[in-house]
């Protein structure tokens, strides 16, 4: 008597990976993303296992610690879907085993899903969303979104799909090369466009004025000179384009030699200060304050 | 801008209720400053005001992730609770310094929040544990529904407690801040982001990756590329360097740099 093997559909997948958008929603410190799993996992146990006994004890599995970035989750439940249609079936897979799988994956992948996802696509979409946004403009944040949720839901319906015909042969393709490739060209995208955002959104304006030189007669406009009628127009122009200055006081502002070194040169030194901040534990929190008072009083002394 | 009707109230709150959900899911990024501060600009009449906060809190959040255990300050308080200030005070583009000003001890109260409510799922999965040893999934379902439940209203209340204040208050307060205050606070505005920034990079930041840091800031500097190009230049050259390496011949794996690829490629003619 040949028994038909218990299959989990697509239809049964799709209802996982949908519930596994809500895979962080009970996140508790004890047991972390636990609930969330279980949850998720619903579906499938329903359809591989009719006993109760089966039932309470698949649930009791997959209420154990769980914890890794939650798109990241999606490979392992696909493995893990695998694991468990091959035990419904009969095959030798223990609790311990599928608990090894789980917990050898999570790790390692949260290294990857934490740098790609949160310090890398969602600044970039960010940056990009909020650079459109600055000017008022409503693709901003409709892109940001749009962009963000395709890549979301393409990447975890993919990797669980992956995960669910790799099986536990994943782990063997997990320490190959790909994964590094992945985070290093992130970090590469990442630093490349994190530095023109620190070039263009790092506002410092230095007011202070450094010098003022009058110029010589003949390098700037005569504007007492000059008729105001449309000939006198035109001859102001001519001598603005032919270089003269507008007025016979020249000012250079402080602003002005810095930006002649490298424009968003006082951006990045401050960027670059805040890292070093970071790295000796102050916290973002004290430096964004500290900042606003630094703008401030900059203000009031009449420096920025 | 005067009182919001009652529609908008309510809306509002849902509003608030999603982005709570949000800031503990993390998928669909309702949470995050450029959707809820557009969706309550939206939802009050203020879009293009909504549209720009969430833009200028976007940037100051960069960096803003939860890692592991560890809460990242709560960009669902701060976003929610910033733009319905900007909306009752009034000020339209004006008020945006100040309501970013604001943002940010928001952003802490907000943290403290998620963990209080992590904690408070604890009996949540205890009961679930019970409700798997009877083999009732149904139970298991609702639990989560109710913790997801949990931390939309972590957000939905504080949301609703504003809504509360009448805006002729917070117009009035925001009103007698001196210019040089409000001038002050956008400068430090302007500069805030620097953090958000340094975030980032403090996280991705290796030897190796150094260099394409370097060309991205000067490529900024001296030309008007857009965003979208720049992000073009950054995803070629991330490519290309990855493929030198591989042709270097040597390690792949194990995060070793693959030191001198010019110099191999040279070595094998």
């Amino acid at each position: 008597m040949v028994e038909e093997r218990i299959q989990l559909t697509k239809k049964d997948r799709l209802a996982v990976a949908w519930r596994s958008t809500f895979i962080q929603g009970s996140w508790n410190y004890e047991r972390m993303q636990n609930g969330g799993f279980a949850f998720s996992m619903i579906p499938a146990i329903k359809k591989l296992y009719s006993s109760k006994e089966d039932r309470t004890a698949a649930l009791q599995r997959h209420l154990e610690f769980f914890n890794t970035h939650p798109y990241i989750a999606s490979p392992i439940i696909g493995v893990t879907l695998a694991l468990e249609e091959e035990r419904a079936n009969g095959a030798p897979v223990d609790d311990v085993a599928i608990q090894g799988v789980k917990v050898g994956m999570m790790g390692p992948l949260a290294g990857i899903g934490d740098p790609v996802f949160w310090f890398t696509v969602r600044p970039m979409l960010g940056a990009l969303g909020a650079s459109l946004a600055l000017s008022g403009n409503i693709l901003g944040p409709i892109i940001f979104f749009v962009a963000w949720n395709l890549i979301r839901w393409g990447f975890m319906w993919y990797t669980q799909e992956f995960g669910y015909r790799a099986g536990s042969a994943i782990t063997d393709d997990l320490s190959g090369g790909l994964l590094q490739d992945v985070t290093k060209g992130a970090s590469i995208l990442g630093m490349f466009v994190l530095a023109s955002l620190v070039q263009r959104w790092v506002n410092i304006s230095f007011v202070p004025v450094v010098s003022k030189v009058t110029l010589s007669e003949g390098a700037y406009v005569e504007w007492d000179k000059i008729p105001m009628n449309a000939q006198g127009l035109q001859q102001a122009f001519q001598e603005v384009s032919s270089g003269k200055a507008l007025s016979n006081i020249k000012e250079t502002t402080l602003q002005a030699n810095l930006d002649q070194l490298i424009p968003g040169l006082a951006g990045l030194l401050l960027t670059l200060g805040c890292m070093w901040l970071l790295k000796k534990k102050v916290s973002p929190i004290v430096i964004i304050l500290g900042l606003f008072v630094v703008g401030i009083l900059g203000h009031l002394i009449g420096i920025l | 801008m005067s009182d919001l009707n009652l529609i908008q109230m309510i809306l509002v709150v849902f509003v608030a209720f999603l982005a709570g959900m949000e800031g503990i899911l993390d998928e669909f990024q309702f949470h995050q400053p450029l959707v809820a501060c557009t969706l309550i600009g939206l939802v009050t009449g203020n879009l293009e005001v909504g549209i720009i906060l969430g833009g200028s809190l976007q940037m100051i959040a960069l960096g803003w992730a939860n890692i592991g255990a560890a809460v990242a300050p709560d960009a669902a308080l701060a976003s929610v609770a910033a733009a319905i200030i900007l909306v009752l005070g009034g000020q339209g583009k004006a008020g945006i310094p100040s309501a970013i000003a604001i943002a940010i001890p928001l952003a802490v109260a907000g943290l403290f929040l998620t963990m209080l409510v992590r904690t408070l799922a604890v009996p949540i999965v205890h009961m679930m544990d019970k409700a798997a040893s009877e083999g009732n999934f149904r139970k298991i379902e609702v639990l989560q529904v109710a913790a997801i439940a949990m931390q939309g209203v972590r957000i939905a209340i504080p949301a609703a407690a504003l809504l509360f204040i009448p805006a002729e208050t917070v117009k009035n307060t925001l009103e007698m801040m001196p210019a040089w205050l409000t001038d002050g606070m956008a400068i430090g505005g302007g500069m805030v982001v620097a953090v958000g920034y340094a975030l980032v990079i403090n996280m991705m930041a290796t030897k190796e990756v150094w260099p394409f840091f370097v060309l991205g800031f000067v490529i900024a500097a001296i030309s008007e590329i857009t965003l979208i190009g720049i992000g073009a230049i950054g995803v070629a050259l991330a490519l290309i360097y990855l493929n030198l390496s591989k042709m270097g011949g040597s390690s792949t794996g194990g995060g070793s740099s693959s030191g001198d690829p010019l110099g191999d490629i040279l070595n094998d003619y």
